[in-house]
């Protein structure tokens, strides 16, 4: 628990929202349009928050939960990467499985709150957010499996930290290919384009964005709010993967972390732009594919 | 620092897990260039220091595996007008988990079969990886193309175990090698033509069919 894990949290928890503000401008950018801006996500928070909230006749307690459940367990998720390079708030031997199952609590009452509503649309989508879920999850642990096996460590904090950066000069094909793997689950996890479309707004295509469709006011928000910081988180994971900040000091890893998320939105952004969505019963090959590379960067690392 | 010839290696694998997934023919006859292209640079990396041997060797694997064979696949799927898409018998995820099972495999078994004067560690695992891949994709797509892919990934795969052997192996052997590769190639190809002129389709299962 250290003064700058604290702040590099408040720091990022505080530019998360403008991380898919930074993909959709790319977007806009690379197929000549001017898009909106950058800030716009925060604009609909403030008026999200400011709104009164309606819940449907049909719904129970569950619905009314879901959107603090979201938004505390990614927090929560927040909590345990190493946001400065070095330290996390908490850190346990075996977090990254804390990591896994928290951001699938989220999901998991985010699907309730779907089915709760007893609209069938919504139910369609928590079909097949649970379905690209299953197939995202193993590339996940897969990836970390890799980095597990190439730092020692059974820590996010150590894994993600010092170790690594030790750890690149001798596992950099298998990195390379887990980071390869970590950006395909990205895109996965945060709804983006060859696995859902963000922009897309008719219910039979959605997948993330028909879920919360009942969802209003300060709720919305929070689910919102919730998609841009796990957004962020994985755009972390990443970041520290590709870039090892630990020899740096806590601001210029800071800033370093900052740059990089920005240039994983980036990322997204042209990904958006030069390809379409995949049909739905391919996305499932898209993410073995990804668990085939980190796959092979963990028989790389038996070797 | 990873030698520059375990990178290649390392592509090598994944252009075969891209032909495992990819859903067009195109992809597949573009995988196995690129494949062959980084076998051709194989020898070089592997064997600093220009000998006459390694380059003859580098050259005609690029011009047989990475500009001629392509270029008369390619022109062969023109001229039938077959559909672009591959119809596997088994599907893509599955073929893809077959494909890692094979990798796993390959590097699980190549440390026990000890090679005298092999120059990396990844020669041997990767080369039985592409062998089995080169089976897989030779059994489980049914167009008669896709089963020349699965040949070549294939023999691709003896040729990189052939690389960790080269010192002994006579230049003229790998000439032949390389020649017998083309002829096949090309007798395929007609055969392909000719499988195509007499039932409108490539599905090699309609052989089976008898007719006059």
């Amino acid at each position: 628990m250290s003064l700058s894990a604290w702040l590099s949290l408040l720091v990022v928890m505080a530019v998360a929202p403008a991380l898919p503000g930074i993909a959709n401008r790319t977007k806009s950018a690379l197929t000549g349009r001017r898009g909106a801006p950058v800030l716009q996500l925060y604009a609909d928070l403030a008026k999200l928050w400011r709104k009164g909230v309606v819940y449907s006749l049909t719904t129970t307690a569950i619905f009314r939960i879901a959107p603090v459940v979201v938004a505390a367990t990614t927090l929560l998720a927040a909590s345990l990467l190493p946001l400065d390079g070095r330290s996390a708030l908490l850190a346990f031997p075996g977090d990254l499985v804390a990591f896994a199952g928290l951001l699938g609590l989220g999901r998991f009452f985010l699907v309730l709150a779907a089915l709760d509503t007893g609209s069938s649309f919504e139910g369609m989508g928590a079909s097949r957010e649970v379905t690209v879920a299953t197939f995202a999850e193993p590339a996940l642990f897969l990836c970390f499996t890799v980095l597990v096996l190439a730092t020692g460590e059974l820590r996010l904090a150590g894994m993600l930290g010092q170790p690594l950066a030790l750890a690149w000069p001798a596992a950099a094909p298998s990195l390379v290919l887990a980071a390869a793997s970590l950006f395909i689950v990205t895109l996965a996890e945060t709804c983006r384009v060859p696995v859902d479309d963000p922009l897309t707004h008719l219910e039979l295509t959605m997948i993330h964005e028909v879920m919360v469709l009942d969802h209003s006011g300060p709720d919305l928000a929070l689910i919102l709010y919730a998609g841009a910081l796990k957004m962020a988180l994985f755009g972390s994971v990443l970041v520290s993967v590709i870039i090892p900040r630990a020899d740096l000091a806590p601001a210029a890893a800071l800033a370093a972390l900052i740059a990089g998320l920005a240039g994983v939105a980036v990322a997204i952004g042209a990904v958006e732009s030069v390809m379409a969505r995949v049909r739905m019963n391919r996305v499932p090959q898209l993410l073995v594919a990804a668990s085939a590379l980190a796959g092979f960067g963990l028989i790389l690392q038996l070797r | 620092m990873q030698p520059f010839h375990e990178l290649l290696l390392l592509l090598v694998v994944l252009t075969n897990f891209w032909v495992l997934g990819t859903t067009r023919l195109s992809a597949t006859i573009r995988a196995t260039a690129i494949q062959g292209a980084l076998l051709a640079g194989l020898p070089l990396a592997l064997y600093p220091g220009f000998s006459l041997h390694i380059l003859a060797l580098s050259t005609g694997t690029l011009v047989v595996k990475a500009l001629v064979i392509p270029y008369f696949l390619t022109r062969a799927i023109r001229e039938a007008a077959v559909r672009r898409e591959i119809e596997p018998l088994i599907g893509f995820t599955p073929s893809m988990l077959l494909g890692a099972a094979a990798v796993a495999l390959a590097f699980s078994i190549a440390p026990r079969l000890q090679l005298p004067g092999v120059r990396s560690d990844m020669l041997v695992p990767v080369a039985l990886a592409t062998v089995v891949i080169g089976l897989i994709v030779l059994t489980t797509r049914s167009k008669a193309v896709t089963q020349v892919v699965g040949y070549l990934i294939l023999e691709n795969g003896i040729y990189v175990f052939g690389l960790s052997q080269v010192e002994r192996v006579p230049f003229l052997v790998e000439l032949g090698v390389l020649l017998d590769i083309f002829v096949g190639v090309f007798v395929m190809g007609i055969v392909v033509f000719h499988i195509n002129r007499e039932f409108d389709s490539l599905d090699s299962a309609r052989l089976t069919e008898l007719r006059d």
